[in-house]
């Protein structure tokens, strides 16, 4: 699904990726894990299609319609519902039966009863809560998640992994993190960036 | 059809955070009249209906500057570019409809505005009426395709002036054309030809503004 030889990326002068090989099966769920500043994002952001690799090769072979991203920014407007977010993006994703497919997710991640309330008065934890429905909300197959556990309480935390363990095996991941611990049960690639 | 379905989705994204928030068009509106109200006082008495006319495609331009200045707020403070930008949708429809939102605000800031410059100044022509309305396309064009360009730097808030009012330099010599010249048309067929040269091109090349 993700192959990638000797990728590098260059802000400038700035070097902030080298060398990185990386293959990801479909199916696979690799874990990329490493300091602040090494990359992971970088990295992530490229397999994502938002960045262009300076050096290498990148080959991903889904195009951005099978694809989830979860950024370290929620990607959603703060003066909307999560109803709104929802809609909005289900169809520019042409999401078959989106309603429902928005409700159940939802209602899966606990914020079913704040659906009409704009995120701007959502706690941070809620927000994430959020990005993670509008990540699954179009049934991707490659998930790329940067930092999924960040801001999510333990019950957060615990629907992810739920989330997670589902999906595992039918879908591709793509994970950043600094807690490896977490999905070390999940991982079949490991990725570290010095 | 799905172009156009998301055309409209993404627009009246953009209408319903400017509801919600209200921190464009009221801007806008009290910038223009302020303006108006200013040239009203520092013209001096007697002067020409020409140069209250310069004045209103100033007040005009400036107060769309300050519309485009606030086109990609919402998309900046939560990087929902980046959201955009990942659909599968044409990237051109983000363009479009950023435009059509920023039209919208402007057409009303004018719908505020042209009785109030008529008030202190002189009537509006039909031929000047057409002319805005043509010069609207073109502003809101250019300075929404500029705007998704300066959204990304550090000195965007110096970028987008720098780079817009040069271009709408033609913009001016066919509104100002058409509202004082005794044949105007033209100057409105200069508007048309400008509008459909700089949409085209924006439209085209968007995709390579928001992406890396």
């Amino acid at each position: 699904m993700i192959v990638a030889r000797k990728l590098g990326k260059r802000f400038g002068d700035k070097r902030v990726l080298r060398n990185v090989d990386l293959d990801v099966p479909r199916g696979g769920f690799a874990v990329v894990t490493g300091a602040n500043g090494s990359g992971k994002t970088t990295l992530l952001r490229m397999c994502a299609g938002l960045a262009r690799p300076s050096e290498g090769e990148l080959e991903v072979a889904v195009g951005r319609a099978a694809i989830g991203y979860l950024a370290h920014e929620p990607l959603v407007y703060r003066e909307l519902t999560a109803l709104e977010n929802l809609d909005l993006y289900g169809r520019l994703y042409r999401v078959p039966e989106r309603r429902e497919r928005t409700g159940m997710l939802l209602e899966r991640f606990g914020l079913w009863q704040a659906r009409h309330d704009r995120v701007a008065s959502y706690s941070r934890g809620m927000t994430q809560r959020l990005a993670l429905c509008r990540v699954l909300l179009h049934d991707p197959s490659l998930l790329i998640l940067d930092e999924p556990y960040a801001a999510l309480d333990e019950q957060g935390a615990a629907l992810l992994d739920d989330q997670l363990a589902e999906l595992r095996g039918v879908r591709t991941f793509l994970v950043s993190t600094h807690d490896p611990a977490r999905v070390e049960r999940f991982a079949t690639t490991r990725l570290a960036l010095a | 059809m799905t172009y156009v379905a998301d055309v409209g989705a993404l627009a009246r994204k953009d209408l319903l955070l400017e509801l919600r928030a209200r921190d464009t068009l009221p801007a806008m509106l009290l910038f223009v009249v302020s303006v108006f109200v200013v040239f009203h006082f520092t013209l001096p008495a007697h002067s020409s209906d020409l140069a209250a006319s310069g004045l209103l495609w100033v007040a005009i331009l400036f107060t769309a500057l300050l519309g485009l200045g606030r086109a990609f707020v919402a998309e900046r403070e939560q990087r929902v570019l980046d959201g955009l930008v990942l659909a599968p949708c044409d990237r051109s429809a983000i363009w479009l409809a950023k435009g059509i939102a920023t039209l919208a605000f402007l057409v009303a800031a004018e719908i505020v505005a042209l009785p109030v410059f008529a008030l202190f100044f002189h009537g509006v022509s039909a031929a000047t009426v057409g002319g805005i309305a043509l010069a609207d396309v073109g502003i809101c064009g250019v300075g929404t395709f500029l705007g998704a360009m300066a959204v990304a730097t550090r000195a965007r808030d110096l970028l987008l002036p720098l780079l817009f009012l040069p271009l709408a330099i033609p913009i001016v010599v066919g509104g100002v054309g058409a509202s004082t010249a005794a044949s105007p048309g033209r100057y409105l067929g200069f508007l048309v030809l400008y509008d459909a040269l700089f949409c085209v091109l924006c439209w085209a090349s968007f995709e390579y503004v928001v992406t890396e």
